[in-house]
């Protein structure tokens, strides 16, 4: 189903699947769209998360060391679209455990789980092709990422590969929490708006309500991530359903949602 | 599984193909960063200016053209092929990685880069790159895995005695692959101000193919030695593969040379599982095609794409994945990879010392060693030319260890006719 922003801005949550395991991250995720995420990032741990920050290493390595699968993060998709027919639903992933499992069968698998998108973090427009004809034939949304760096020629090709929406970096740099969203944000999601009519998330260093209503300004929806996993690292796997609950819906506070 | 390699539309704008592999897969932020450092390289590889500058200072800096030797006692004792010595680890710093490091500091230079950051294993490249910072006048950051620190130590007191700050990586193995996952994501956040010196043939287009031109030079000098010394071509070239650098620019230029055989040699660890070597291409428990670290290679992962550990007792060698074009060049046939164990490695480097008073680096043993269970079974007007590609001076600590050179009789292994394990 297509992914939509009910909510201005819409909320968009990151989880590392299988940290600290999978049946957790099931009922983190659930709380999370109950308490008011729109679309559900489940991120597929790997050994060399080299985008991503201390947090999401973390989180990554210990999810790998558990034995978490990309299977395991597709069948946990299943589920998750089997309990919540509404929710977005993004499988979120490095290339390689992709690759190791096929293109094509890894498009048809996402499919079958009930995935609406798909974000490869180091696949880039031009070497998509392959990636983006699997993605078609199985009605899936490729999602891709756009950064303050990339040049106007980029965001345009960017803006044509991409379907569901298109990935703001809030700034240069890995994942991780930040004090303010900088000023790469704005522009960023200004350039994006003159070359494509797709939704714009704006990500990385999102961490709290203020910065998700000044997000909410001038983007269509605030991507959580780090500051999520950091949390359910410090809370017991019991009480990080109702923890993350809470921390959505305070993300939630002075938003029209 | 499906390959990546199915040409794209914006085709016309993807270069850095080895056959199906190669190309570029890295964070969006970053790709700005390659295109430019893509141009850049382009414009300085066609100005001959920029060739002037770094052809001089091969030459008056670090010693180029290095030397090709006959190693007649090493021959003797072995009974069969002529080994003929390319001596790379002659240049100034002990390896051939300053060819690759002086070139793309220049380019830094060029860019208007101050800031230089950089990855290193054994510690030559990052002893390379900071010599060529220091002489550059450039700031400079070398990221090294804890594990590599304690091994390399030597390396470590050279880098920062030249000015450089080495940051420990103490992340997954605490090796190569992790050090340049920690480079990357330096990269990624000071990508306006910074320029990456990526140390060997690996990552995304430009470097593997800027690095392999960097280093064509060891080729290119060793076909004019071979010719001029011996009247004749080698038989066989070998050369040791972590990334594959020194190897892809000893190969590159006989490429069109049939009757040149290629034999890259790989680090076969202590044993043929998963997380005991570092053979890419070995056939059973061996590499399989997936992207890490920006290149489409073969790759150490398990069947679920996570990417494994590695052994080796030399940290160069000791790494998950391997240049593209050794990939292609594999694939094709037109190079052959073996690979030797720690132990055959440790003992190559006993036997050239001995014979031939030349102490290799223990990446570098590994080539020897391969030379050495051929060579017997060559006709004596043979050649077997090895790309002696460091020396081991960075290597004292293991091999004081690993041969009891601190006071137990020292064995005697490397001046008699070689055993036959070798």
């Amino acid at each position: 189903m297509p992914i939509v922003f009910k909510s201005k801005p819409g909320l968009v949550a990151y989880v590392t699947a299988g940290d600290p395991n999978l049946e957790t991250t099931r009922a983190i995720a659930l709380a999370a769209i109950d308490a008011g995420a729109d679309v559900i990032e489940l991120g597929v741990p790997f050994s060399d998360p080299l985008a991503d920050g201390p947090v999401i290493q973390r989180a990554s390595e210990r999810a790998v060391a558990r034995g978490t699968r990309l299977t395991d993060v597709l069948a946990l998709a299943k589920e998750l679209r089997a309990a919540r027919p509404a929710c977005g639903l993004v499988i979120f992933s490095y290339l390689n455990p992709v690759v190791r499992m096929g293109l094509a069968k890894f498009c048809a698998a996402a499919k079958d789980a009930g995935a609406d998108g798909v974000l490869l973090t180091d696949m880039i427009v031009e070497e998509a092709a392959e990636y983006l004809a699997a993605m078609e034939a199985n009605d899936l949304a490729p999602i891709f990422l756009a950064a303050p760096t990339s040049p106007e020629r980029r965001l345009q090709a960017i803006g044509r590969a991409s379907k569901g929406f298109v990935y703001a970096i809030s700034r240069v740099g890995i994942t991780g929490t930040q004090d303010t969203i900088a000023g790469d944000a704005k522009e960023l999601v200004a350039r994006l708006r003159a070359v494509t009519d797709l939704p714009v998330a704006v990500g990385f260093g999102i961490s709290n309500a203020t910065h998700v209503r000044a997000v909410g300004e001038f983007a269509d929806a605030a991507i959580v991530g780090s500051a999520l996993v950091a949390l359910i690292e410090k809370t017991s796997p019991a009480d990080a359903p109702r923890v993350v609950g809470e921390f959505i819906q305070g993300l939630r506070a002075g938003t029209s949602a | 599984m499906a390959t990546l390699a199915n040409p794209v539309e914006m085709a016309a704008e993807v270069k850095g193909r080895f056959g199906a592999y190669g190309g570029r897969y890295v964070p969006e932020t970053l790709m700005a960063a390659l295109e430019e450092l893509e141009e850049a390289y382009e414009r300085a590889d066609a100005d001959p200016a920029f060739h002037a500058e770094l052809d001089g200072l091969l030459h008056h800096y670090c010693g180029r053209p290095t030397a090709m030797y006959f190693a007649k006692r090493l021959t003797e004792q072995l009974g069969g092929a002529q080994i003929w010595l390319k001596r790379e680890d002659l240049l100034h710093t002990g390896a051939h990685k300053i060819n690759n490091a002086l070139g793309q500091g220049l380019l830094a230079r060029r860019m208007g880069k101050q800031r230089i950051i950089a990855e290193t294993g054994a510690g030559q490249h990052g002893v390379a790159t900071a010599t060529v910072c220091a002489l550059l006048g450039l700031e400079c950051v070398i990221y090294m895995g804890e594990e590599d620190m304690r091994r390399q130590e030597l390396n470590v007191y050279r880098m920062r005695l030249l000015g450089a700050e080495v940051r420990e990586v103490s992340a997954g193995s605490a090796t190569l692959k992790d050090a340049i996952n920690e480079a990357m994501r330096d990269w990624v956040t000071n990508v306006r101000t910074t320029c990456y010196i990526l140390g060997s043939a690996l990552g995304a287009h430009p470097y593997p193919t800027m690095v392999r031109n960097f280093h064509r030079v060891i080729g290119r000098e060793a076909r004019e030695q071979m010719l001029e010394q011996a009247g004749r071509l080698p038989d066989v070239i070998v050369a040791c593969v972590g990334g594959g650098s020194n190897a892809i620019g000893a190969f590159y230029e006989f490429l069109p040379d049939a009757s040149v055989r290629l034999i890259g040699v790989e680090a076969g660890g202590r044993g043929s599982g998963l997380g005991e070597h570092a053979a890419r291409f070995q056939k059973v428990g061996g590499g399989l095609p997936g992207v890490l670290q920006g290149t489409y290679s073969y790759v150490l992962q398990d069947e679920a794409g996570q990417v494994s550990g590695t052994h080796s007792v030399s940290a160069g060698l000791d790494y998950a994945s391997v240049g593209p074009e050794h990939a292609m060049l594999h694939d094709s046939g037109r190079a052959e990879y073996v690979s030797c164990s720690d132990e055959e490695a440790l003992q190559a480097t006993v036997a050239l010392s001995r014979t031939e008073g030349i102490v290799p680096a223990l990446e570098t043993a590994h080539a020897v060693a391969e030379a050495m269970r051929i060579a017997p079974g060559m006709g004596k007007d043979e050649i077997v030319l090895v790309n002696l590609s460091g020396r081991g001076d960075k290597d004292m600590g293991i091999l004081a260890r690993e041969l009891h050179l601190g006071g137990a009789p020292a064995e005697n292994k490397g001046t008699s006719a070689p055993e036959e394990s070798l």
